[in-house]
């Protein structure tokens, strides 16, 4: 097709949304309200997330070694734990720094009484690896493997703390992937819907085009960008709103509930939007034009 | 030019709406085909035009077999088929220079053809003072000459037109078939589905009767009679 062709076509696709201005409004109204509840979901989701990951990162394994074990051997297993996929980061706590810190957990202010001990180190063979995770999920494997290792004493692990982040984070994954399933699914049938009563509506304009000799791409392409524009439309709004009511949200909830900012640290409406906007107008145009292709596929053979 | 050999089409249920049409129409022919509602009339020119495809029996248009015209090649077909309608069909919302130059941007023709084109068709038909003009702003003849001037202006070799004249008063119905000898007598095959015997009679031309989907009979326009 020539570009002069296309021209015309993007042209005639851009005065159908006026000259069909009550579907274009509804089918708008459609994917404004289905891309807003999206952004909802998944404004939720990713702070959601967020909250679960800053709690993962407080899940840590702790390795203990056997008695009379040199530092090398120390050293040596560490950087076999360094070198496993499941591991975020990892610190080495020696036997004096876990008396140091026991001493400042249990003995504050009450100093003279670990004075009895001198140079005794009652925590001598508490020296540790104190691991933390990529992702909790991974618990069970990053364990066995330790237990494994020649030199390690005792593994300890929170399985319950590990186990409930990840049913929680496998449970809000499903949930958020079949709201936005269904709500895809409906975006696309109700599009498709008034993409075809538009074309019901121009039935006659398309037979006459058929007889006269128009191919099915020149006869397609008006409704494609119709539907395009419908749904770039349809997701630009939403966006726009959500911005607004997003950044308002987290200023409310973090001066209406100050308890809420000391637990929970809300997603910044900019790194949210960073993947918002592309993901909400890729959905919106692809739907537009998966709805308009489907329906006309229907009912182009004239 | 257009051959027709033993066609016979059938809808789903009740009797063959075509059945075993033979009809030979040479280049450069004017014909008129008539008959009652229901003859078949109308679903000939619908096969003509492969909007339907006949049940038995083979169309040549140009020498090609139409069965071999496959989907994806059934609008370059078309473009060498004129067509005009009883309903006039044009588009409502454009007005008579967009509907006519609508035939062409359907084929891609450059703009520069477009603007010389367009003129000159609305001139031929008579309406080159009313290209601004929209469809319902129209009377019914000067609706139908702006489908003829759709209809030619992509210079098809022949011309179908299915009542022409069914919606217009008797001067409007002879000044389009005034028209239709113009367009023949240019060279342009025509084929006119009609039931105005009026007409038929005095333009002393090829008669196609059909009756229940039969061709009864097929005369020279001296040799008609109603």
């Amino acid at each position: 097709m020539k570009i002069s062709t296309h021209a015309y076509n993007v042209g005639q696709g851009m005065k159908n949304v006026w000259r069909n201005k009550l579907f274009s409004l509804a089918s708008i109204a459609t994917m404004t309200a289905c891309i807003f509840l999206f952004g909802i979901f998944y404004a939720l989701g990713a702070n959601f997330s967020q909250m679960l990951k800053s709690a993962e990162e407080g899940v840590a394994v702790t390795v203990f070694f056997n008695e009379g074990i040199t530092q090398g051997e120390i050293d040596a297993i560490g950087q076999e734990i360094g070198k496993r996929a499941e591991v975020s980061h990892f610190n080495f706590v020696s036997a004096d720094d876990a008396w140091a810190s026991f001493q400042e957990e249990y003995f504050n202010g009450n100093e003279e009484l670990a004075a009895g001990f001198a140079d005794d180190n009652p925590l001598a063979n508490s020296a540790n690896y104190e691991i933390y995770l990529n992702d909790v999920s991974m618990q069970p494997t990053l364990v066995k493997f330790l237990e494994g290792l020649d030199g390690v004493r005792q593994v300890n692990q929170s399985e319950v703390a590990a186990k409930t982040l990840t049913d929680i984070n496998g449970a809000i994954t499903v949930i958020s992937l079949g709201i936005i399933a269904i709500l895809l699914g409906v975006s696309v049938f109700l599009i498709s819907n008034t993409v075809m009563v538009g074309i019901s509506v121009r039935k006659e304009e398309i037979a006459i085009m058929k007889l006269i000799g128009a191919k099915d791409a020149f006869v397609r392409q008006p409704f494609v960008v119709e539907g395009i524009l419908i749904g770039f439309i349809g997701s630009a709004i939403p966006l726009v709103l959500l911005y607004f009511l997003y950044g308002r949200i987290i200023v409310y909830m973090s001066s209406e509930f100050n308890f809420l900012s000391s637990m929970v640290t809300f997603i910044p409406v900019d790194v949210i939007f960073k993947t918002l906007i592309p993901v909400s107008l890729i959905l919106g145009i692809g739907i537009g034009w998966l709805g308009s292709r489907i329906t006309l596929h229907k009912h182009l053979r004239v | 030019m257009i051959r027709l050999d033993h066609v016979s089409k059938s809808y789903e249920a009740g009797s063959p709406a075509l059945d075993d049409v033979t009809i030979h129409i040479d280049p450069g022919e004017f014909v008129f085909i008539v008959g009652d509602s229901g003859s078949g009339k109308s679903t000939l020119i619908r096969l003509l035009l492969k909007e339907l495809e006949p049940t038995k029996g083979k169309i040549y248009i140009n020498g090609q077999d139409l069965k071999k015209v496959t989907h994806k090649k059934i609008p370059m077909y078309r473009r060498n088929v004129g067509v005009v309608f009883q309903s006039f069909r044009l588009l409502p919302d454009r007005n008579v220079y967009d509907n006519v130059a609508f035939a062409l941007k359907v084929v891609e023709a450059p703009n520069k053809d477009i603007k010389k084109k367009v003129p000159f068709m609305l001139s031929l038909v008579g309406l080159a003072a009313k290209y601004k003009s929209k469809p319902n702003q129209l009377s019914g003849g000067e609706q139908q000459r702006v489908a003829i001037a759709r209809a030619l202006v992509n210079d098809p070799k022949i011309l179908l037109a299915d009542e022409p004249t069914g919606n217009l008063d008797n001067t409007n119905a002879w000044e389009i078939m005034k028209l239709m000898e113009e367009i023949n007598q240019r060279g342009t095959t025509v084929v006119v589905v009609t039931h105005n015997m009026e007409i038929v009679k005095a333009m002393n031309k090829r008669v196609i009767t059909i009756k229940k989907g039969v061709v009864v009979s097929d005369v020279g326009g001296d040799n008609y009679e109603d």
